[in-house]
């Protein structure tokens, strides 16, 4: 098995639903809350990757991280070297891509919480900020956990981004699928096998716990 | 700056009676103020707009000398920074959180040490004890409903609001707290504002009354003078009793009270009320008229008086009669003739005792 695959394939889904659980919040929080007519837009955009194939997602990325961009050149100005074909490339890319998965999850969670909850606590004098933390977090766990989960195990399956914006560099992009598809490549079933399996069952385990966290969401209480 | 509450806002819903609410009352430490009248009358918007959680188009609202809102000057505070407790009429309980947290919410600004020291006397105000590490989904109605309100008053807000904080509970368990909320908000000396469309709250617990229909405010006033003296047709059809006068029990036989007003003796349900100190309330249809003299009835209460008022209203006329208090009858116009009613005419007016509603009043 390709070890080196492995860790770049789980270090590459742990950023990026670590990051995504920072970025998808406050996205998420202003999807449900926004009574801004138009927020359908965003609804949309944030949502366009799962219908989008990941080659054209993967494209439109690498133009507008390349070196011909405002950003590509902007970040290999600050850092030294280009943007495509580098591992905070891929997860800049694997953030996007995942994006729907969190925050989804996310948004619906808050859409559960009752609003006169949320009254109750800003009468109470509890800012916003302080609202989301102490009530609408603790009573969203489980869709968060979903958020978190479904993003982890969106990005151990990517392919076709990963092809289009990480290129197949060992150590750096070379991921499992990627790898997977190397060995079958070279004819090396056994070696494809195995490594299947792993991803098999990583991504069963990660949605056994999504399932069984999302028990909790429908209990929530008091009912509507 | 003269201690009172202003309240003058515009609210426009689509489909729906615009609300146009103009109220001023003078507030003193525990004024109670009853926002009475029935569902969809625009009373729990103005309580919601009065706690910052619903923001009229155009108004003002100003309590003591601090304005919440004044769309013309754009001051718009935040429910925040409003300082007040407000409940909710199912509550809203963090179901995350248990009793005492549930009651510690509002009390982040104070160091652990006080803000326990605090939980702890709100818990034994409200009675709480034992309970404080229960979750809210464990609480029977009447416990969800004091751990509310202790998390109301827990943070000692400047105003406390309450939508229709009785209504959520059986009858039984209504009525005991019915009793102990009025005891309790002048134990706190806080002003407050409740909505309530249940008449027997709003004698019991009001100081003064603003009857509300169709997203207006046709009449504020103590609440017995709402009750007895209402301003206009539409004010006596929502409020409904004609008669409310104060009376004292002098006793209690098995539930039947035998209640003093002003001289009169009358026999009334008693089972609601334990002090002496009462509400004598009597809807007018439920009064008979006689001719002084006639015979027998099974009616309790034969009072004998002199007509004061008579006031036609299409086939129904309202007569007053001064049996030691003004008691409303209402009768039709042929009964009226064929009695030979004129003012100042004697009659006997019959009342059933199950008719006479007897509610609490501070003594």
């Amino acid at each position: 098995m390709n070890w080196m695959a492995i860790w770049v394939t789980f270090k590459l889904a742990s950023l990026t639903s670590g990051v995504l659980l920072v970025v998808g919040l406050p996205i998420a929080y202003w999807l449900t809350f926004s009574k801004w007519r138009w927020k359908f837009i965003v609804e949309s955009v944030v949502a366009l990757p799962l219908v989008l194939p990941p080659t054209v997602l993967g494209f439109y990325i690498l133009v507008a991280i390349g070196p011909h961009s405002p950003v590509g050149r902007f970040y290999s100005d600050v850092v030294g070297h280009p943007l495509p074909f580098t591992f905070e490339g891929l997860l800049l890319a694997s953030i996007l891509y995942s994006l729907p998965f969190a925050v989804q999850p996310f948004a619906a969670a808050f859409d559960q919480v009752d609003r006169r909850l949320i009254e109750a606590s800003w009468t109470l004098g509890a800012s916003k900020v302080k609202t989301f933390f102490k009530l609408i977090v603790p009573l969203s766990a489980a869709g968060l956990v979903t958020g978190a989960v479904l993003s982890f195990a969106h990005t151990l399956g990517e392919f076709g981004v990963v092809l289009m914006v990480g290129g197949n560099i060992e150590g750096q992009t070379r991921t499992v699928s990627i790898d997977i598809y190397d060995e079958v490549q070279a004819l090396n079933y056994a070696g494809a096998a195995k490594t299947a399996l792993l991803l098999l069952a990583v991504s069963y385990g990660v949605l056994l716990l999504v399932y069984a966290t999302n028990r909790k969401v429908w209990t929530v209480w008091p009912q509507k | 700056m003269a201690a009172e509450m202003t309240i003058d806002v515009t609210k426009t819903f689509s489909g729906r009676a615009p609300i146009q609410a103009r109220l001023r009352y003078a507030v003193e430490a525990s004024t109670v103020l009853i926002l009475f009248g029935p569902s969809g009358s625009g009373k729990t918007t103005i309580l919601r707009s009065i706690a910052g959680l619903e923001w009229p188009e155009d108004g003002r609202i100003q309590f003591l000398s601090r304005t919440w809102l004044d769309t013309r000057s754009g001051i718009r505070v935040s429910p925040q920074d409003r300082l007040i407790g407000y409940m909710p009429q199912d509550y809203a309980l963090f179901p995350t959180y248990s009793v005492a947290g549930n009651i510690g919410y509002g009390l982040g600004a104070l160091a652990s040490h006080d803000r326990n020291k605090r939980i702890t006397e709100v818990v034994e105000l409200f009675q709480l004890q034992g309970l404080e590490a229960a979750k809210p989904r464990e609480l029977s109605g009447g416990q969800q409903q004091r751990v509310a309100l202790a998390r109301a008053v827990a943070p000692r807000p400047q105003l406390l609001l309450l939508d229709e904080p009785l209504s959520a509970l059986d009858a039984p368990t209504r009525l005991q707290l019915r009793g102990e909320l009025r005891i309790l908000l002048k134990q706190l000396a806080l002003p407050s504002i409740i909505v309530t469309h249940d008449w027997t709250e709003a004698l019991t617990l009001g100081d003064v009354m603003a009857v509300m229909d169709e997203g207006q405010v046709h009449q504020v006033g103590k609440p017995q003078e709402v009750f007895s003296r209402p301003a206009n047709a539409e004010v006596a059809q929502i409020v409904g009793i004609e008669t409310v006068v104060q009376g004292q029990v002098v006793a209690n036989d098995n539930g039947l009270a035998t209640v003093l007003v002003n001289g009169t003796t009358l026999k009334g349900l008693g089972t609601d009320v334990s002090g002496s100190a009462v509400y004598v309330c009597i809807r007018a249809e439920d009064v008979l008229l006689e001719q002084a003299g006639s015979g027998v009835i099974s009616a309790r209460n034969h009072l004998s008086g002199c007509v004061t008022d008579m006031l036609p209203q299409g086939v129904l006329v309202t007569v007053t009669v001064d049996c030691g208090f003004p008691l409303r009858a209402v009768i039709t116009r042929g009964a009226r003739e064929e009695l030979g009613l004129e003012t100042g005419s004697v009659v006997v007016a019959a009342i059933k005792a199950g008719a006479v509603h007897l509610v609490p009043r501070s003594g």
